[in-house]
């Protein structure tokens, strides 16, 4: 941008200066100056001792001097016209101070939604969970994250297939829902566990949801933590299996999965209202959506609000993560800046990423690839990668399966949200110190 | 980009229509100028001498808020920064995050161009097109600048990737210069110790450098503000990837600060690329598997935050997959489609024996489908239903996939079964299996189940194909 001045106020500015001989230079009327702020040419040292500031409009005064006649290249030892664009040449750094503000749209905090309730809220469970709260993004500087992300794993009310690396983790426990809980808890540090209905599925077992809800209590019984209860994914059958589901655990929080605008949402937010439950609301990568589910479960089903959570859909890294990520981001942003449809805690089935063939196939089908090497490390990176790439957007709670990712994922959460301390490491001679 | 609306950049065009840019009019050219499909060099009327100043006043309205740096010559030349934008949907995250892997002149001459040669021949073919990994880094462990210059010219003589040259000894990085500065490589990196001598390299050599300050952002900023006023304008700023613990919290922290300042606080003196070092992780982590893991995870959390260029050491398949699919994941533009056209699609050339296989219009899913089908030569018909481009599982399990949609795609193609197939038979997705019955009763036709994954598709014709 050029500046205008007049050249009464150049000289008023330059008094100050050393310039004692432009003393008795006088110019006629109001001449103004365009400074152009990027022209090059200023002497490096004139600018050095002078400031930028006041050189470019020394040398503007000088030029303007030469041009109406003075001598002006003999009095300041200025280099003759034109001025060859020269590197200013630093003796000592420029120091400077790095400063940025804060979000101040963010006004809106996300809901804060608590699972499992224990013996002085009429419930079992050994403690209690509580979700979102947000007033930023997460690990954002701009307000700090109330509360960590959470994982529960998956347990199922039969034995399926899954890929051999979170396979080899279970085959022991596979028969007994009750003793598959125990594990994920005892041994791979779940904070909740779900217990997915499969088995009602008519184009499975058929399982009755009067049977069905038995599995509930026996994974109840095993374990203390707070629990998720999904269905089989059957629309039809789904409101049936979590309203049998959510009556043999009343009174203890759990969260049921999932009300969705393809079945009958109402019978599973009237069940989780009778029995005091929580009900995740998934919708499928679609922000509208997600908001007129919100919507409907609020203000038709009278759901309270700290009784929603969303499940925006996950899809695996390199099937859709880019959609699923951002849809959350969003969903979130929304949240913060004042979307009362879109600020509750968000889940992810962050077990879709072994869906992706890089995470089970034996090798890549495509012989022009470069090796795909061992699966067995591919897949559990690649269940991380999904969620930490979601915990990134905004999401609060991982459905996952593979122990290991369970870890490595909890590590990472963690110490973006600030709870892991280690000594300090120096990275000054980092180059030379790497040995790997 | 301080411009936002088409109108405010035609302002600044011929406005003739003329044609030459290859749109229709100038204004179409100004749309294709504000989502960065067009550069204005595409216009060759308005770098004629008359348009000079409007020329100049446009580029700068049109200029990055982040600035755009180049690395490496011709094909393999890398674009490091460019971003405009916070998050991804509110227009595009550009340039990609650069994915440079390690080598150091203390290896072995054949381990150093091993890595280099894998470094160079990955690829992984993706929606169309091969991911791959784009820089090698020159670490100097020896501290030998004659050392350092022999490793150097291995590389350049084993890859056209571009380099960075990594020492804080100035020395050493003048040796390497020496024997690659017409590749243009990256210089790392000036730090407060040693700033005079690298400003000095980077200008005589013209080359980009990375001004490293860990943990410190007023050093970074004071280093930066600095090498500007020397003339230097390709700079990568490096404020230190700590590891793990709180010093990696304030490492993410300070990558959020430095962006936040540069596009939405407009701060052009700290608005340059930001790169991490996720191999740190290889400094805290002994067993292998365990430090890979670890820099992958650093890796992806500074892919999704901003980090436009990064050093990796890791070249294991579990490292390499899961880092060239989550920069992809980040930086595909979410304006492009995400669907296909419904249709029945001929892949190779198909018969009347050969198989009508069903799949949805998700591109990727479609995408995916169909380079698993024409990379093992099976020659077939490919149904793509329109499922609102949502992929098999999901949209079996929202409704959007359905017996009547299936009907209805190949009734809209005029695909009739008894003049193309000699079978009268579909394949369904594997994930759709629960349709069968529907689709059956719906369309009339036999229905067999393939497998849930299409990579599988060409196994599962050995044993179920021709249809007995």
């Amino acid at each position: 941008m050029a500046k205008k001045m007049k050249i009464n106020d150049v000289i008023e500015l330059l008094k100050d200066a050393d310039v004692e001989a432009l003393e008795g230079v006088t110019f006629e009327g109001d001449i103004e100056l365009e400074i152009d702020e990027t022209a090059a040419g200023i002497d490096s040292l004139f600018a050095y001792t002078m400031g930028q500031e006041t050189a470019k409009i020394g040398l503007y005064l000088l030029n303007l001097a030469r041009s109406v006649g003075y001598p002006v290249d003999q009095i300041a030892g200025m280099p003759a016209q034109p001025l060859a664009p020269s590197v200013p040449k630093l003796s000592k750094l420029i120091e400077s101070k790095f400063s940025v503000g804060t979000n101040d749209e963010w006004k809106t905090q996300i809901q804060e939604v608590t699972l499992g309730a224990t013996s002085s809220d009429g419930g079992t469970r050994g403690h209690t969970i509580t979700l979102g709260g947000e007033k930023a993004l997460p690990y954002y500087f701009d307000a700090p994250m109330p509360n960590r992300n959470y994982v529960t794993i998956d347990v199922f009310d039969m034995p399926i297939g899954m890929a051999k690396a979170v396979k080899s983790n279970y085959e022991d426990v596979m028969e007994d829902p009750g003793e598959w809980a125990k594990k994920v808890v005892k041994e791979f540090n779940a904070d909740l566990v779900t217990i997915h209905l499969i088995s009602t599925d008519p184009l499975l077992n058929d399982t009755p949801a009067v049977e069905a809800s038995k599995t509930v209590e026996e994974v109840l019984q095993a374990v203390d933590v707070p629990i998720v209860i999904g269905g089989s994914g059957n629309p039809e059958k789904d409101p049936l299996v979590l309203e049998r589901a959510a009556e043999v655990a009343e009174g203890e929080r759990c969260l049921l999965a999932s009300a969705s605008l393809n079945l009958d949402y109402e019978r599973i937010a009237a069940a989780a209202n009778k029995y005091g439950h929580v009900v995740l609301s998934w919708t499928q990568l679609e922000i509208n959506a997600q908001k007129e589910l919100n919507r409907k479960l609020m203000k038709q089903c009278g759901v309270d609000r700290d009784r929603i959570i969303v499940d925006p859909t996950t899809a695996a890294l390199g099937y859709g993560l880019d959609y699923a990520y951002s849809n959350m981001e969003r969903i979130r942003l929304a949240g913060l800046i004042g979307d009362e449809e879109l600020n509750f805690p968000m889940s992810s089935g962050t077990t879709n990423a072994w869906g992706a063939r890089e995470a089970w196939m034996v090798s890549s089908p495509l012989k022009e690839d470069s090796d795909w090497g061992p699966r067995e490390y591919r897949g559990p990176i690649w269940e991380i990668v999904t969620g930490l790439t979601l915990a990134l957007g905004g999401n609060d709670l991982f459905m996952m399966m593979h122990p290991g990712a369970v870890k490595v994922l909890k590590e990472i959460t963690q110490t973006l949200f600030g709870s892991i301390k280690t000594d300090e490491i120096d990275l000054s001679n980092w180059v030379a110190e790497v040995v790997a | 980009m301080k411009v936002n609306s088409p109108l405010q950049v035609y302002k600044y065009l011929p406005q003739t229509n003329c044609g030459e840019c290859g749109e229709a009019t100038c204004m179409a050219f100004a749309s294709h100028l504000l989502d960065r499909s067009n550069k204005i060099e595409d216009c060759p009327p308005i770098l004629d001498g008359k348009y000079k100043k409007k020329y100049l006043e446009l580029s700068e309205l049109l200029a990055s808020e982040i600035r755009e740096v180049i690395a490496g010559v011709g094909e393999t030349a890398v674009k490091i920064g460019g971003d405009d934008v916070l998050y991804r949907h509110q227009l595009t995250f550009f340039d990609p995050t650069v994915l440079a892997y390690d080598v150091s002149d203390t290896m072995s001459e054949e381990e150093l161009v091993g890595r280099v040669k894998k470094i160079s021949e990955f690829k992984k073919f993706y929606v169309g097109a091969f991911l791959k990994v784009d820089m090698v880094a020159v670490r100097s462990t020896s501290n030998d600048p004659s050392k350092f210059k022999a490793a150097v010219k291995k590389v350049t003589e084993t890859t056209t990737l571009p380099l960075i040259l990594c020492s804080f000894n100035p020395e050493v990085l003048a040796a390497g210069l020496e024997v690659c500065a017409d590749r243009k490589p990256i210089l790392y990196a000036a730090t407060k110790e040693n700033w005079q001598q690298v400003s000095e390299l980077a200008l005589e050599h013209k080359t980009p450098v990375v001004l490293f300050s860990p943990g410190d952002l007023d050093e970074l900023k004071t280093l930066a503000v600095s090498f500007k006023e020397i003339g230097i304008n390709d700079i990568i700023l490096d404020p230190g990837t700590y590891p793990r613990g709180e010093q990696l919290k304030t490492t993410f922290e300070n990558f959020l600060k430095l962006r936040r300042a540069g596009i939405k606080e407009g701060q052009k003196d700290i608005a340059y690329p930001i790169m991490a070092t996720p191999i740190t992780s290889w400094m805290v982590n002994e067993d292998p598997i365990t430090a890979s893991y670890w820099e992958t995870v650093l890796a992806s959390v500074f892919t999704v935050k901003y980090g436009d260029m990064m050093i990796m050491h890791s070249i294991e398949p579990y490292a390499l997959l899961p880092e060239v699919h989550i920069r992809s994941t980040i930086f595909t533009d979410p304006r492009t489609p995400v669907r296909v056209d419904p249709g029945v699609y001929e892949v190779g050339s198909p018969t009347k024996d050969s198989p009508v296989i069903i799949t949805t219009n998700f591109a990727l899913t479609y995408y995916t489908v169909e380079s698993d089908i024409s990379s093992n030569d099976i020659n077939c018909y490919l149904a793509t239903v329109d499922t609102d481009g949502i992929g098999v599982q999901a949209s079996v399990a929202g409704g959007q996939l359905t017996a009547a949609k299936i009907k209805e795609t190949f009734d809209n193609a005029g695909f009739d079964f008894k003049e193309k197939t000699s079978h009268n038979t579909v394949i369904l997705p594997g994930m759709a299996a629960r349709l069968q019955g529907d689709v059956e009763d719906t369309t009339g036709l036999n229905v067999k189940i393939g497998p849930p994954d299409s990579g599988r598709i060409f196994g599962w014709m050995e044993t179920n194909w021709p249809p007995k």
